[in-house]
């Protein structure tokens, strides 16, 4: 593989990984930080229970933006089969 | 016998049939049968790539008994369904392009391939065919069982009657149309899946009075339901989100999975596959499990969890459009299978045989041993899902962890870390899967996670240890 292309492909899977943490950090914190209480106390948004709303619905819907906008912005188009002509 | 409610689901059968005969079309000329039968000539486009890659993961266990545990558990199993959403985005973009660069540079066709080509080592790729081969037998025939069942309780047949139907409808696809049918069928299926549990889910919310009163009935029943907790409060936070590694970013190391990783065309289809996936799997995953959840007021009592879908669907819709409607969980039963058949046939032909029994077989052998090792496997499967073993239960139950606590390095580290070898490969695969099942048998859930995590964390580090102690033996 070429220099420039091994860079793009794993900087590509490092962003995999960078939003996979953040997409866990986003559901756990609300769905535990705002869930942990007695359900008495929950607040609802749309009728859904504030928690679930926040890291289920919302959290899903941040999720599908910032990939579109991740693979749209930062991933690079680069042919698969260049190997032939370079060995 | 419901025949509103049937014609639906028969219309849906004949046009999979007819896409599965055109794309055997596509075989007759192809000048490189094994590339096409198995990996559909790497031509996938976007759209049908992220379909096949959720309607393959969006089997008969999440899709029947997905929403059958969230009926009986509540919003806190919405809430560990979706950490399915990271697969649509993660699983492309960590194999990636260098899978994809990789895999053509080996000429590969399968996992076990790119395996071999990796490590040169016959004892990885035995021992990588075997554990498909086994694990995936199983869960393809625990697959089967549960398509039989939903046709049993759909239609009022018998259950041989059933399994028959079954068989018959994914066998003469697969075999005649081979990975293109299968990834096209897949396509067409993830569609059904993705616009019938928006209109059931839709149609639940209304039956049930709005959000509001449904939420309000639940919290009557039982608050525990709209906690983050389950029922009976025994989800914990730790694990819950060990389901992550289970349901989430472990995935990139099933099979199935992986190899539709190597099946696209070119980086814009990869791209866009990741958008669509994230979104497909995402509405997916939330509505048929809030359909579960909300199925709970409106139809109080369902013991048999996997019977939730369809009764709720004739529950709230008229019979037509119900019978649209459950072609959804067909759907998603037949395209988990289609693929596995797919994927263990590969196995035995191209990763067993072509490598060891006859390397230099013609092109026409390769083309009339898949089909009949295709067909003989759904034989075999047939006749075992008639009365399954205890061993293949058992087997089924460690079939995806099992995968994944055994490839996952190997493969990860394989494409990524140049320094990994054959030693590292096959201990951490030895300690992954010997790990599992015994964690499984003998300490379910260790510190409180699912029993797939620490084989997961332990083998990572054998791999790196032995792949270090060994540096010097391979040069």
């Amino acid at each position: 593989m070429k220099k420039e292309h091994v860079k793009i492909a794993n900087r590509e899977a490092w962003i995999g990984v960078g939003l996979v943490i953040f997409n866990f950090v986003w559901w756990f914190a609300f769905a535990y930080g705002f869930g942990s209480k007695d359900p008495q106390d929950y607040t609802y948004v749309l009728g859904l229970p504030a928690w679930f709303f926040y890291s289920c619905v919302l959290g899903f819907i941040v999720m599908a933006i910032l990939v579109t906008i991740v693979v749209k912005k930062f991933f690079v188009a680069i042919p698969f089969d260049e190997e032939m002509e370079e060995k | 016998m419901n025949w509103e409610s049937l014609i639906p689901l028969i219309l849906f059968l004949i046009i999979i049939f007819c896409v599965g005969i055109w794309s055997g079309g596509y075989l007759k000329k192809s000048t490189s049968f094994a590339q096409d039968y198995f990996l559909g000539g790497r031509s996938l486009g976007g759209f049908v790539l992220a379909m096949t890659m959720t309607a393959t993961y969006g089997s008969a266990s999440s899709f029947i008994g997905g929403p059958g545990t969230a009926y009986n558990q509540g919003l806190g199993w919405v809430l560990l369904a979706m950490s399915q959403v990271a697969t649509g985005y993660f699983v492309l973009m960590v194999l990636g392009k260098k899978f994809a660069i990789v895999t053509r540079r080996y000429n590969a066709l399968t996992m076990v391939d790119f395996l071999k080509e990796r490590y040169r080592s016959k004892w990885v790729v035995i021992l990588s065919a075997v554990s498909i081969i086994v694990f995936l037998f199983s869960a393809m025939a625990a697959q089967w069982i549960g398509g039989a069942r939903l046709i049993e309780s759909l239609i009022g047949i018998e259950y041989t009657t059933a399994l028959f139907i079954f068989a018959v409808s994914v066998l003469i696809y697969v075999t005649v149309g081979g990975f293109r049918a299968v990834a096209l069928t897949d396509a067409i299926q993830g569609s059904v899946m993705f616009v019938g549990t928006l209109i059931l889910l839709v149609a639940v919310i209304i039956a049930g009075g709005g959000i509001p009163a449904i939420i309000a009935d639940l919290t009557a029943e039982n608050p525990n339901l709209i906690t983050p907790f389950g029922a009976e409060g025994t989800l914990t936070p730790t694990y819950v989100s060990s389901f992550w590694i289970l349901v989430g970013v472990g995935v990139v190391a099933l099979p199935q999975i992986a190899i539709r990783a190597m099946s696209y065309k070119s980086s814009q289809s990869m791209h866009r596959a990741i958008i669509i996936g994230t979104i497909v799997v995402g509405v997916i995953m939330l509505n048929m499990h809030l359909i579960g959840v909300f199925a709970r007021p409106i139809l109080p009592g369902i013991e048999v969890g996997d019977r939730v879908m369809p009764l709720i669907a004739l529950e709230v819709m008229p019979n037509w459009l119900a019978g649209i409607v459950l072609a959804a969980p067909m759907a998603a039963i037949m395209s988990t299978v289609d693929s596995l058949l797919l994927l263990v046939s590969s196995t035995i032909v191209k990763d067993v045989y072509l490598n060891y029994v006859e390397p230099k077989a013609s092109d026409m052998r390769v083309k009339r041993l898949s089909i009949a090792v295709t067909a003989l496997l759904g034989a075999v499967v047939f006749i075992m899902a008639l009365n399954p073993p205890d061993l293949i239960i058992w087997l089924n139950l460690f079939a995806f962890g099992g995968l994944e606590a055994a490839f996952i390095w190997p493969i990860v580290l394989g494409l990524y870390w140049e320094k990994g070898n054959k030693y590292g490969a096959l201990s951490s695969m030895i300690a992954g899967v010997g790990l599992y099942i015994l964690s499984d048998s003998f300490f379910p859930q260790p510190f409180g996670l699912h029993s797939v995590v620490m084989p997961i964390v332990v083998s990572f580090f054998v791999y790196i240890a032995t792949s270090l102690a060994t540096q010097k033996k391979v040069v």
